[in-house]
């Protein structure tokens, strides 16, 4: 009989609870907490991070990701942020946000944030809903999509079109990083990680605003399965809100 | 002691900086002071107003419907403000512009002084707000010549030396007028 | 008076900026508005040369939010507006009560509603004193009314907001924030880098994690903390500020606050010329309001008008403070109306 040699691949990140979270089945923002988490294990900045957290569903971010936070009124962690950092410019600040919270109701802090070039990094889930408040229609609602405030399906020529954060701020002097990523399968989350890590050192090296758009399911507002909401990322998001990186003082500087 | 004075003219006559000066004077003189600007609309051109309050006891209002004293430089100012003064107050009115005429002399201690044409006289027409100081302080005594001389060199040290001791005529020369020398 | 004092003509806009430098402000984020720019105009200047944080921010929103973020991290923080400015400040200073955050926030009202006008008013008594933002909370509110209070009330609030770990108020007006007056400064800059020690973001290093917030969800949690803030705001009734002035011997007493208290002041000294003796009460602190020492006052069998330059909303909290023993005249300068002593006299002589 031989002996079982165990080796562990896998863990909890280190800055990470173990405990569970308040995530409907099936919705990516467990597996962004993790990346987010992974990073900041990898980069060593557990004792050094200040999270903004924000309204929507990642507002008990401080009950799963264990670092000093403070919340932001609905829209201005962008504002927070700069405030924290203007005030411990030696300390990783971080923001999470939703796309009510960042692309509606806090479109102007974020804008203002990036173009003033504050190091700090904001990571930007886009589910296309407002789900917390129970699927309303977002400004990153696709055309044609059903929500509970567009029954109809959104219409152009009434609501306007999905709002393109990645490729808005990328267009800004002061915005050093900015992707759009996606964690829908094993590719796109390795590649989801290696954007994060940039988001996060063009904070550290002081180049400026980093930034990643993080394509997310809602299945509960979509009204799917979690795998046909997975489907829905590769489907119907990617075709509008393209992947890829839209700015990279990183490499430019090599 | 307390004295108040409403000052009033163009804009860009110097009233404000007057103000100030005189406010700075009191001050250095260890008295309690308040200035109050009022601005017409337009940056220049405009009416514009300040009230200057000294005292050596605590100052209450700033604002001073019924003064005691007034600088009036324009004719806008005479018509607005002189009904407001105190009977037998101090006015003094720029005479070089303002229709004497219409001067209560009777009801008031009246001084028509052509300031614009004393200070045109000693070399340049912009210093006639300072005549009229002069003329103020002569007359109520409220500040010392000397504290005043101080101020108005703090406040124009960005001046060449030859303005500002030109501006110290213009005001000498009204202080003698207004002192009854 | 001491003649050896070192005193500066200053605007009470620019007092206020100066008091801030002294308490030691390192953070400070703002939005033009008039009549209350001297201020960002100066600490632009000055706090920048001393290694403070300035930011013109994008918005009134943003500027307040800047302030909370600066204020989780201990700093001393302020932001300054006008009414209208304010309004759109109430989200940050509701979330930042909640998360018992401290910061000093200037006020230079202007009349409203609406956008106004620049002219003075003293119409935002309410919002400040009734929290002004949603949910049940206050915020300290201080009410200068001379160049040297703005000055000492500035570097008070600082203290008074880590005190309390709540904002505090500086409510003014455009005859204060434009006037000009000699103040002293007595107080030498200094900054506590250890303020705050156990509560502020630093990162979490050799410690637990620290939140700050204002959301409360749990069972109970709500309840809890509210009766925690209700008993902070009754515990600053210990830091109670009036003025009374000739009113030992007074029959009439005239309560007003900020500028109209230091003209109602002009008024009394020329109705005891006249034969009338007036005095003035004048609150300082707005909340908490001074009912106790008003209404020993009233206890005495003095007669009361409030004076304001609004249409009657510190009346209310003098009627309060009366209740049961007797009750205030009122009278209302307009805003938009430039107040003079003159203004106030009939209507007190009246109640001779």
């Amino acid at each position: 009989m031989s002996e079982v040699q165990e080796k562990q691949v896998f863990s909890l990140p280190k800055c990470m609870k173990d405990v569970p979270t308040h995530f409907c089945p099936g919705c990516h923002h467990g597996i962004i907490h993790r990346l987010v988490a992974q990073t900041i294990d990898d980069l060593n900045l557990q004792d050094t991070s200040i999270c903004i957290g924000s309204v929507g569903c990642s507002v008990f971010i401080y009950d799963y990701i264990d670092v000093d936070t403070v919340e932001a009124p609905h829209g201005r962690a962008p504002a927070v942020a700069t405030g924290v950092k203007r005030a411990r410019p030696e300390n990783f600040v971080f923001a999470y946000q939703g796309d009510g919270d960042l692309a509606a109701i806090g479109l102007s802090e974020i804008v203002h944030c990036a173009n003033r070039g504050e190091r700090v990094t904001i990571i930007f889930v886009n589910n296309t809903v407002y789900g917390m408040t129970g699927g309303q229609m977002a400004p990153t609602t696709l055309v044609g999509q059903k929500t509970t405030t567009s029954p109809y399906g959104r219409r152009e020529s009434k609501e306007g079109y999905p709002l393109k954060m990645a490729e808005m701020l990328a267009f800004l002097e002061g915005t050093a990083f900015s992707a759009r990523v996606a964690v829908n399968n094993i590719k796109n989350i390795i590649k989801a990680k290696k954007a994060l890590k940039k988001a996060f050192l063009v904070q550290l090296e002081g180049l400026g605003f980093g930034f990643v758009e993080v394509l997310s399911a809602c299945p509960t507002n979509w009204h799917m399965t979690p795998l046909e909401a997975n489907e829905r990322v590769e489907r119907e998001m990617m075709e509008y809100f393209p992947l890829g990186i839209y700015k990279d003082k990183l490499k430019d500087k090599k | 002691m307390y004295q108040d004075v409403i000052i009033a003219g163009f804009g860009g006559q110097g009233v404000m900086l007057i103000g100030n000066v005189l406010a700075y004077a009191a001050m250095e003189q260890g008295l309690n002071v308040t200035y109050m600007p009022v601005y017409g609309v337009e940056m220049r051109g405009g009416t514009a107003n300040c009230t200057v309050v000294i005292s050596d006891e605590e100052i209450g209002s700033p604002i001073i419907y019924h003064p005691k004293t007034l600088i009036i430089m324009n004719q806008p100012s005479l018509e607005k403000f002189q009904p407001r003064l105190v009977e037998k107050g101090l006015l003094i009115v720029n005479s070089s512009i303002v229709d004497e005429s219409l001067v209560d002399k009777e009801k008031y201690y009246a001084l028509a002084i052509p300031v614009n044409k004393i200070a045109d006289e000693l070399g340049d027409i912009r210093m006639a707000n300072m005549v009229a100081l002069g003329v103020w302080v002569g007359a109520t005594k409220a500040v010392e010549l000397d504290m005043v001389m101080k101020s108005m060199e703090k406040h124009m040290s960005s001046l060449k030396k030859q303005v500002v001791e030109n501006n110290k005529k213009a005001l000498l020369e009204g202080y003698k007028i207004g002192s009854g020398e | 008076m001491d003649k050896n004092r070192e005193r500066m003509l200053v605007k009470g806009n620019e007092a206020i900026a100066i008091g801030a430098l002294d308490a030691g402000v390192e953070c400070y984020f703002a939005y033009p508005i008039t009549p209350q720019s001297d201020i960002p105009e100066y600490l632009s200047r000055e706090l920048v040369k001393l290694g403070g944080e300035f930011v013109q921010a994008e918005s009134e929103l943003a500027s307040i939010n800047m302030v909370l973020g600066a204020a989780a991290c201990g700093k001393r923080a302020m932001t300054s507006s006008s009414s209208p400015g304010i309004s759109l400040k109430q989200e940050g200073i509701s979330y930042m009560a909640g998360s018992e955050l401290p910061a000093v926030i200037v006020n230079i009202t202007r009349g409203g509603p609406g956008l106004g006008g620049i002219q003075p008013s003293q119409g935002d008594y309410f919002q400040a004193t009734r929290g002004g933002g949603h949910g049940d909370y206050r915020t300290m509110v201080l009410a200068p009314s001379t160049c040297q209070e703005c000055y000492d009330l500035t570097i008070e609030a600082f203290d008074l907001a880590f005190k309390y770990r709540n904002p505090v108020l500086i409510l003014g007006d455009a005859i204060l924030g434009q006037m000009k007056e000699p103040i002293t400064r007595w107080k030498q800059r200094t900054i506590d880098p250890n303020e705050a020690n156990e509560w502020k973001l630093t990162g979490k290093k050799g410690r637990e994690q620290r939140i700050l917030k204002s959301l409360f969800l749990g069972d109970g949690e709500m309840e809890e903390h509210n009766m925690k803030l209700w008993k902070k705001y009754k515990s600053m009734e210990q830091d109670l500020k009036w003025e009374e002035f000739s009113v030992e011997d007074a029959e009439v007493v005239a309560v007003a606050f900020g500028s109209i208290g230091r003209i109602a002041k002009s008024s009394a000294r020329k109705l005891r010329e006249m034969g009338y003796k007036v005095g003035v009460f004048r609150p300082i602190t707005l909340f908490p309001f001074p009912y106790e020492p008003l209404r020993k006052l009233a206890m005495s069998g003095k007669r009361f008008i409030t004076i304001e330059n609004n249409t009657g909303q510190m009346v209310e909290d003098v009627k309060l403070a009366l209740c049961g023993v007797t009750d205030t005249e009122f009278f209302a300068n307009m805003p938009g109306k430039v107040s003079t002593p003159e203004d106030f006299i009939e209507p007190i002589k009246k109640m001779f």
